[in-house]
């Protein structure tokens, strides 16, 4: 299993590699002077001669990529001109916001996904099964920032029962931090509950037809531990892997969420760096969120061995 | 008069076998016909009229009128234009790339490596942030925000064909075409190409969808087409501190949104049932 995990966290890095090959190229092959971008629009003639000297863009282009990613393997993702600062540094500062909101709907929306799913799966072809996917189609139509001031009128201006918008920091107490991300997460998580909610439900289908479960009907197994311990069990590595292919939708969700509801977070670091054209933040966040994916998805195939005792490594 | 009865009989069974399709199509065209009109029924959607800031919707303003006194459902049905355009040329743009490379990769199995690397970690950035990037390097225009929607869906499209080039590639009416002598270009292209047909189609729909709703957020963040084009999603970003005081100017464009979406995913839904029995069994 380690060996195993090591060998597959070594297949990661021609992965990360190519992204960050990618991100390279994209700066290098748009129009205008890479230096005269990353150094933004208050730059002087000097600022960009001082970027184009520490950058060694009079090099051979493959010599300054090299550079370039020696550079990002030690975690140096850039310097922001506009907040003369390293980029790793100010994606620490907007850290905890982001990781919160993801965390928090990460696990409600996975929970609410697969009791929806599993109700759909056991209750199959009745009115319930119908409305938790008409629930479904329409949650994965309605986009984030729809959703978000939709739920903002109704709760936050009309019901007055939870606030408008912006971040608690959970030092300065739970429950007003718990209260500023509930929200957030619902407007985040409705696309993501209505993936997993619909791959639950085929998934448990498929295996609520298998003969071991008219076996486990036959001997009396209880309804409850039947759905759980019998058939979502045998179900768990589809629904795994599409919650880890979902993870990107919440990536990107997060920077449209983060907007909507004013969370000082890594999303709005990015979008705030779009009207400043602050390019090497956008580069270093891209990084970093492929990363995090990258490597999410690597626990998704590690895991299946918990779920599957056929599979070893 | 036989015939029009004909068809209105064919369109209603159709309609009754495929619900989904039907009601989806019906959305998707009655949008598509008022986006296309949208000069001829609705006023200008840059005209400011400074005295009828924030009007509630009326006789005069169907949807009522925004912070700047512009008119809402005038800004609406123009920001159909653009979310219809750029949904059907980033499902076109990106199919046909796909389909290339996928062709390629699937049957000259010495590329496919030098072909999937780099799709593998395309698929691994998160496609609004690359689009954002693409967006904020070049100048905002339609086009570019066609390119940056359309490249990180490339190799979902790539994968798709791949996988079914792997599989057709070895039936038999393959081999016989190899063993009757044809060459590679054209057993792709003559007996390759028909198999992916079906799956594309869903693929396209389900593409458009995701098209439409990357390109209102690129607006709705500022990276999007440029800001004097009425877009659903700017609107919905140059309204939301007015959100109390005037909800109809986000809950309009928003529920529109919304719906074209909806009709563009039940269309794809209808199709995956009845062009890709395997797969509807899945979802």
């Amino acid at each position: 299993m380690a060996a195993y995990a090591l060998r597959r966290l070594l297949s990661m890095l021609p992965v990360v590699g190519i992204v960050a090959l990618f991100v390279f190229m994209l700066l290098h092959l748009a129009p205008g002077d890479p230096a005269a971008i990353i150094a933004g629009d208050n730059a002087t003639p000097e600022n960009i001669a001082q970027i184009r000297q520490r950058l060694g863009l009079d090099e051979p282009i493959w010599k300054q990529f090299l550079v370039w990613a020696a550079s990002l393997a030690q975690g140096d993702l850039g310097r922001s001109m506009f907040w003369n600062e390293s980029v790793a540094t100010l994606i620490g500062q907007r850290a905890e916001p982001t990781i919160a909101l993801a965390c928090s709907t990460l696990v409600v929306a996975v929970a609410i996904a697969l009791a929806l799913g599993i109700v759909a799966a056991a209750k199959a072809g009745t009115g319930i099964d119908r409305l938790v996917m008409g629930i479904a189609v329409v949650g994965f139509s309605v986009p984030v920032f729809v959703t978000g001031y939709l739920l903002i009128f109704v709760f936050a201006i009309g019901l007055k029962w939870l606030p408008v918008q912006g971040y608690a920091p959970i030092a300065d107490g739970v429950i007003p931090w718990l209260r500023h991300l509930v929200l957030p997460s619902a407007a985040l998580g409705l696309a993501y509950v209505a993936l997993i909610a619909r791959i639950t439900r085929a998934t448990m289908l498929d295996v609520l037809a298998e003969d071991y479960m008219r076996t486990a009907r036959a001997k009396g197994v209880a309804p409850v531990p039947m759905l759980l311990r019998h058939a979502l069990k045998n179900a768990a590595v589809p629904i795994v892997t599409v919650i880890g292919i979902g993870v990107a939708l919440l990536i990107g969700g997060v920077v449209i969420t983060e907007t909507v509801f004013n969370i000082p977070g890594i999303g709005r670091l990015v979008v705030d760096a779009i009207s400043r054209r602050d390019y090497p933040i956008i580069q270093g966040v891209i990084i970093l969120f492929s990363g995090v994916y990258v490597l999410l998805n690597l626990l998704v195939d590690l895991s299946y061995a918990l779920f599957d005792p056929r599979i070893r490594y | 008069m036989a015939r029009p009865d004909g068809i209105a009989r064919t369109a209603l069974a159709f309609a009754r076998r495929h619900p989904t399709i039907a009601v989806g199509g019906a959305l998707l065209l009655s949008m598509a016909l008022v986006a296309a009109i949208a000069p001829w029924i609705a006023g200008d959607p840059r005209h400011m009229t400074p005295s009828d800031r924030l009007q509630a919707p009326s006789a005069r303003y169907w949807f009522g009128t925004d912070s700047l006194g512009r008119d809402v459902f005038a800004r609406t049905v123009h920001g159909a234009r653009v979310s219809l355009a750029v949904g059907l040329s980033v499902a076109a743009a990106s199919v046909a790339a796909g389909l290339a490379i996928g062709l390629v990769a699937g049957y000259y199995r010495r590329l496919d490596g030098w072909l999937m690397r780099p799709m593998d970690g395309l698929m691994a950035i998160p496609a609004i942030l690359l689009a954002i990037a693409l967006v904020s390097l070049n100048k905002a225009s339609v086009g570019i925000v066609i390119a940056a929607i359309a490249v990180p869906e490339v190799p979902r499209v790539v994968r798709l064909v791949r996988a079914v080039v792997l599989t057709v590639r070895e039936r038999p009416f393959v081999e016989a075409a190899v063993g009757s002598g044809s060459r590679g270009l054209k057993i792709v292209l003559r007996h390759i190409l028909p198999s992916t047909v079906a799956p594309l189609i869903v693929q396209a729909t389900y593409i458009m969808a995701s098209a439409i709703l990357v390109e209102a957020a690129l607006s709705f963040l500022g990276a999007g087409v440029p800001p004097e084009i009425p877009t659903w999603g700017n609107m919905i970003a140059s309204s939301r501190l007015f959100l109390a005081r005037a909800p109809w100017t986000i809950f309009f464009p928003g529920a529109c949104l919304a719906l074209v979406i909806l009709a563009v995913n039940l269309v794809g839904d209808g199709l995956r049932d009845r062009l890709d029995p395997r797969l509807a069994r899945r979802m």
